[in-house]
């Protein structure tokens, strides 16, 4: 992609090349790499505790009644496994990571624009975790609210919400600072020739998430501040008997939570615009459309939240405008996978673990965006409101969506980042075992929603058991399949078979710099000539 | 942003007592109007009330009166933002 990207092999790589040693080359690095490899270990490191949450959830409901947990410390594990999930994996999970370790190459930059904010963001989300963390082995033990923290309940239970949503507070900010760090590096350093027609589609899906950060964070951060001066102050606000109003605490609660959905998801769809056109041997489908619904998700996907609270008592008219608003969201979403099949057809198709990963993506994000359909529209939405089938379209779109997509990037890019790659093979056993296991799991939760099976129940009538048995037993595989993987995925980045510079034969910029990048990406400025997915121009076979 | 962006200012305490003052003057009247039996003319009342009060806090004490087009820009986005948040409320809090 470059006409200056010619790098000697022996050029010193990030790993080496800090002047500091031991963990404070690490926790005091404000090299974008660095911070996106912490990044990446934290919100590992939660994802794993969270799964683990979920798998006990799926043993407890394997059988009516009571199997391994009372009913109070299911309330607990289902919140803590959605706000470790939520706020602490899928969230800063794709910015954090993969935002830090790409986009600044991506672009022809050294650093990110704010590099000491950059390392300060990663403090925040830190700080933030611990308190988390904290607050469930102490004050009344864990929340027991779900990740929504709805109030009345959440300003009257004993459990230590309070604590809890502090931590989530000191988390958003991490999120606000991270985006408008990555805006500003988008607009500011930018190398030359690097024109916004030839930004890598993941680049264009991290500068919408961005905005969405800057714009729709500070909202939850100032709920949860509310949710605080009810329970420490009684002010009121969202007591009826004092002048308040509860719905207004859920209006404010999806302003953000909505738009943070696309937080977790746009960049995904990034990676997957990444993905399929080097796999797929051919120039994206569509590159301007795809960038532009980026922007068009972010924006009026930050006008439906009025769709989670269609049940709430929430005016008719309000119930009509956001049923329409939310259909209008599925018209940029559709364009994006109409232009992914579409830069497959006729494509020269290698069926590699990252491949695999992002054709899963389009089919359970297609599956998960349609049943969104049936939540969207206000008159299916009443049936199936929270019931089982809100759990089953969620995980379609976020496990299967933005989780998916997650793996087919570590897949993609860590290897990069480690000049070593992984098993195929076994990648691609894993990859089966997860997709399997997955559509068990949670196409029988749609089913039993359908069936009338309410969300959050610690129990169940009988009639519901034979699906949740095999719910159950559909994620032991599923777990089976992300134990392999991750195995598999880090053996391999510690001692697999070493890689050279453009394993895939991808055309922009990450692949043209040594493998492990040097501190600083790039030895001398490069010079853009020519798009992101122009393989002949890139001079690729 | 422009280059006088750069440029050094200082506002005296006077004008800032004066809107300090101007800031109280607003508060009392919220809840001067809180308290009419207007319906909902209330919240518009108060809407209208912070919306004075939040451009004369970002005017004089954010100093956004001496920054260029660029943070004035921004600014835009993000009431423009916060209007479209709490407008669209509305479609519940005025039909339900």
């Amino acid at each position: 992609m470059t006409s200056a990207a010619q790098f000697s092999p022996a050029t010193s790589s990030f790993w080496n090349d800090t002047g500091k040693s031991g963990i404070t080359s690490w926790v005091f690095s404000t090299d974008h790499k660095r911070i996106g490899l912490l990044y990446l270990y934290s919100v590992l490191t939660f994802f794993l505790i969270a799964v683990s949450l979920g798998a006990l959830l799926r043993i407890e409901l394997m059988a009516p009644g009571r199997t391994i947990m009372g009913p109070q410390t299911y309330n607990a594990v289902f919140t803590v496994h959605g706000v470790l999930m939520i706020f602490l994996f899928i969230i800063p999970g794709f910015p954090g990571a993969f935002g830090n370790l790409i986009m600044p190459i991506q672009i022809g930059a050294r650093d990110v624009a704010f590099p000491r904010l950059n390392l300060f963001s990663w403090w925040l989300y830190i700080a933030g975790a611990a308190i988390i963390v904290t607050s469930l082995f102490t004050g009344g033990g864990p929340p027991d609210t779900g990740w929504t923290f709805y109030v009345p309940f959440s300003e009257r239970t004993g459990t230590n919400v309070s604590l809890a949503v502090f931590g989530v507070f000191i988390v958003g900010f991490s999120s606000i600072l991270t985006g408008v760090n990555f805006v500003t590096t988008i607009h500011r350093l930018r190398a030359e020739g690097m024109r916004w027609g030839r930004l890598p589609l993941f680049v264009w899906s991290v500068y919408a998430t961005a905005w969405v950060q800057i714009l729709a964070t500070p909202i939850l951060g100032i709920t949860l501040v509310l949710i605080l001066a009810e329970r420490v102050l009684g002010t009121g606000l969202f007591d009826p008997t004092k002048g308040g109003d509860p719905l207004m605490y859920q209006h404010l609660f999806w302003i953000y939570s909505h738009p943070a959905v696309y937080i977790m998801i746009l960049p995904g769809m990034g990676v997957i615009s990444d993905i399929i056109p080097v796999f797929a041997r051919k120039p994206i489908f569509g590159y301007k459309m795809i960038a532009f619904s980026s922007l068009a998700i972010a924006g009026a996907g930050s006008l439906v939240w009025g769709h989670h609270m269609f049940t709430s008592g929430m005016s008719d008219n309000a119930v009509l405008i956001f049923s329409f608003l939310t259909f209008v969201v599925a018209i940029p979403s559709a364009i994006k996978v109409f232009n992914w099949v579409s830069t497959l057809y006729r494509g020269s198709i290698s069926l590699e673990a990252p491949m695999l990963f992002a054709l899963s993506f389009i089919l359970l994000f297609s599956i998960g965006g349609l049943a969104g359909l049936i939540l969207g529209a206000a008159a299916t939405d009443i049936h199936v409101h929270d019931t089982q089938f809100v759990v089953g379209h969620f995980h379609y779109v976020i496990f299967g969506g933005a989780g998916f997509a997650f793996f087919g990037a570590m897949h993609y890019w860590l290897p990069k980042f480690y000049g070593r790659r992984y098993h195929e093979r076994t990648a691609v056993i894993a990859w089966a075992l997860l997709f399997v296991g997955f559509n068990i799991t949670y196409f029988s939760m749609m089913v039993l929603g359908m069936e009338g099976m309410p969300r959050r129940y610690y129990d169940y009538l009988p009639e519901f058991a034979p699906l949740n048995l095999v719910s159950t037993i559909g994620s032991w595989i599923m777990i089976s399949g992300l134990i392999l993987m991750m195995v598999n995925l880090f053996r391999g980045l510690f001692r697999g078979e070493a890689i050279g510079q453009n394993p895939w034969g991808g055309a922009t910029l990450e692949w043209s710099v040594p493998t492990p990048p040097p501190t600083e990406n790039f030895i001398e400025e490069p010079v853009v000539t020519h798009g992101p997915y122009d393989f002949k121009g890139a001079g690729i076979p | 942003m422009s280059s006088d962006s750069h440029a050094p200012h200082i506002v005296g305490y006077g004008k800032l007592i004066a809107v300090w003052l101007g800031l109280l003057f607003f508060t009392g009247l919220t809840v001067w109007v809180s308290r009419q039996q207007t319906g909902i003319g209330h919240v518009w009342g108060s809407l209208a009330i912070s919306v004075v009060k939040s451009g004369l806090v970002i005017t004089f004490y954010m100093h956004m009166r001496h920054e260029g087009w660029l943070l004035r820009s921004l600014l835009f986005v993000a009431l423009l933002t916060l209007a479209i948040f709490i407008g669209f409320t509305f479609f519940d809090v005025l039909y339900r």
